[in-house]
């Protein structure tokens, strides 16, 4: 038998379930989710959870923009998930600290910001350059070895594996199809529509989004599309739970809603590696006991690494095919901080058919450009 | 509700549980000594409030953490009592940030 929808999501992580939950919550289609297993290569069970703008975009000044819009959207997106599904995704907007530990360190983030904000079209929101004791006043438990901070109102972090799980039961309640255990092997592009095969069986849908992670490397190729991303490795540590200390996200340190502190923020390029090894493992975790000493106290209980979906340029990569109009693809390295422009933005132009025209600098095809010798 | 085995060393100390003044044999886990004054409950659990005692009593489960001289999170189980050892039981997340600083904070 051959199941159908008007339009499929391939990939139920965090992507893909925001962009399905955006095109659900209008009426009038039927929409199908396609997911692996548990054991899928998931970065959504993985990620640091920050809802994160300031600093991003050197090289892409729309980046910084999207990701702005998106960080804008987020408290419309947890009351909107929160309604459907009755969970708090716990997202929380104080304002976020970029820590430095040496005069070279705020050197380079100071450069950073100005560099970012000198590009044409950037946006040019407000950020604080604070000394140490003006990030004690908000910051009070960090050490002697703070230099200072940038801060930016425009920072916020979320529970992102219950945004997670809450994504998936809105868009159930929604209607959506949702498949689990459905790998897919290729995807097969017809006059009126696509037919998508696995081990399971085939699905014919109308539309086709690739919200796959690292494997739209494999399937945008199916559709005329291209996806040319790679893992980038991610360590993790978690402590036990504390009473809450630290009322701001900080970009390597974040203390969860129920207590556990977060160390994260590594990047390495090892392939598909996942293990996780003491040599990042003990860097990340002096870094982090040299701007809040306390944290030397706290046991860590858990470790983990996973792979980030990266392109080139570690910019997403948003396209509808030109050869085979209706096969989207959609891909990044921050599910979470874009999870409100990928439900209130991408997936009602998805619905309608055509991106917008300021999503068209995220096409892959920036990435053909020959390099000079 | 739990005895003391008859070959259990004769040798008291004296510390507190929440303030209360009681008694252990030498050598006792702070876990064993709380379970045989009676203490049915050592903490709550940080998320849901939720009564907890000791469980396994060999350092894996991690139900028994109390507050020991004024450090959280302990596990009862596997610090042996001493004289003088003050015990509270530990209500939610452990307060780091009311603590002293740990070895090897700089």
């Amino acid at each position: 038998m051959t199941a159908a929808a008007d339009i499929t999501v391939i990939g139920g992580g965090l992507v893909g379930a925001a962009i399905a939950f955006g095109l659900a919550q209008q009426p009038g289609m039927r929409v199908a989710v396609l997911d692996e297993g548990d054991i899928a290569r998931r970065a959504s069970r993985a990620n640091f959870a920050l809802v994160w703008v300031s600093s991003k975009g050197v090289g892409m000044p729309e980046y910084a923009t999207w990701s702005m819009d998106s960080a804008d959207g987020w408290a419309g997106l947890a009351a909107s998930v929160r309604e459907i599904s009755g969970i708090d995704v716990a997202y929380e907007r104080p304002g976020g600290f970029l820590m430095c530990l040496s005069d070279a360190e705020m050197d380079a983030r100071i450069r950073t910001m100005k560099v970012m904000q000198a590009q044409t079209g950037a946006p040019q929101y407000a950020y604080e350059i604070l000394d140490h004791a003006g990030v004690r006043k908000r910051l009070p438990a960090i050490g002697p070895d703070v230099v200072g901070a940038i801060y930016c109102d425009l920072d916020g972090h979320v529970n992102s594996l219950r945004l997670f799980r809450a994504l998936h039961v809105a868009m159930a309640r929604l209607g959506v199809s949702y498949r689990p255990e459905h790998p897919v092997d290729t995807i097969v592009p017809g006059q009126d529509g696509f037919r998508i095969r696995g081990p399971w069986g085939e699905f014919t849908t109308g539309r086709v989004v690739l919200a796959a992670g690292l494997d739209n490397a494999r399937l945008a190729a199916m559709v005329g599309l291209s996806a040319p991303v790679v893992p980038s490795k991610g360590q993790i540590i978690i402590t036990e739970k504390a009473a809450p200390f630290l009322n701001y996200p900080v970009q390597t340190v974040r203390q969860t809603d129920e207590g556990g502190v977060m160390v994260g923020d590594s990047q390495e390029d090892l392939g598909f590696d996942t293990q996780v090894t003491y040599p990042v493992i003990s860097v990340m975790a002096q870094r982090a006991v040299r701007m809040f000493p306390l944290l030397a106290g706290l046991n860590v209980v858990r470790t983990w690494s996973a792979s980030r979906v990266m392109s080139p340029d570690g910019f997403p990569i948003y396209e509808q095919s030109r050869e085979w109009p209706g096969a989207f693809v959609a891909t990044c390295h921050s599910g979470v901080t874009l999870a409100a422009a990928h439900a209130q933005i991408l997936a009602p132009a998805i619905r309608a058919g055509r991106l917008p025209d300021d999503l068209a600098c995220f096409s892959a095809r920036r990435l053909n450009v020959p390099k000079a010798a | 509700m739990f005895r003391r085995l008859p070959e259990s060393e004769e040798v008291t100390v004296r510390f507190s549980i929440d303030g209360r003044s009681v008694t252990a044999r030498a050598g006792e886990t702070v876990a064993a000594a709380l379970l045989a004054t009676g203490v049915v409950s050592c903490r709550t659990t940080p998320v849901g409030g939720q009564k907890r005692a000791p469980y396994c009593m060999m350092g894996v489960c991690f139900e028994c953490l109390v507050t020991i001289d004024g450090i959280g999170n302990r596990q009862a189980c596997l610090v042996p009592v001493s004289e003088g050892m003050a015990v509270r039981s530990q209500h939610g997340a452990r307060a780091i940030a009311d603590e002293p600083l740990a070895e090897g904070a700089r």
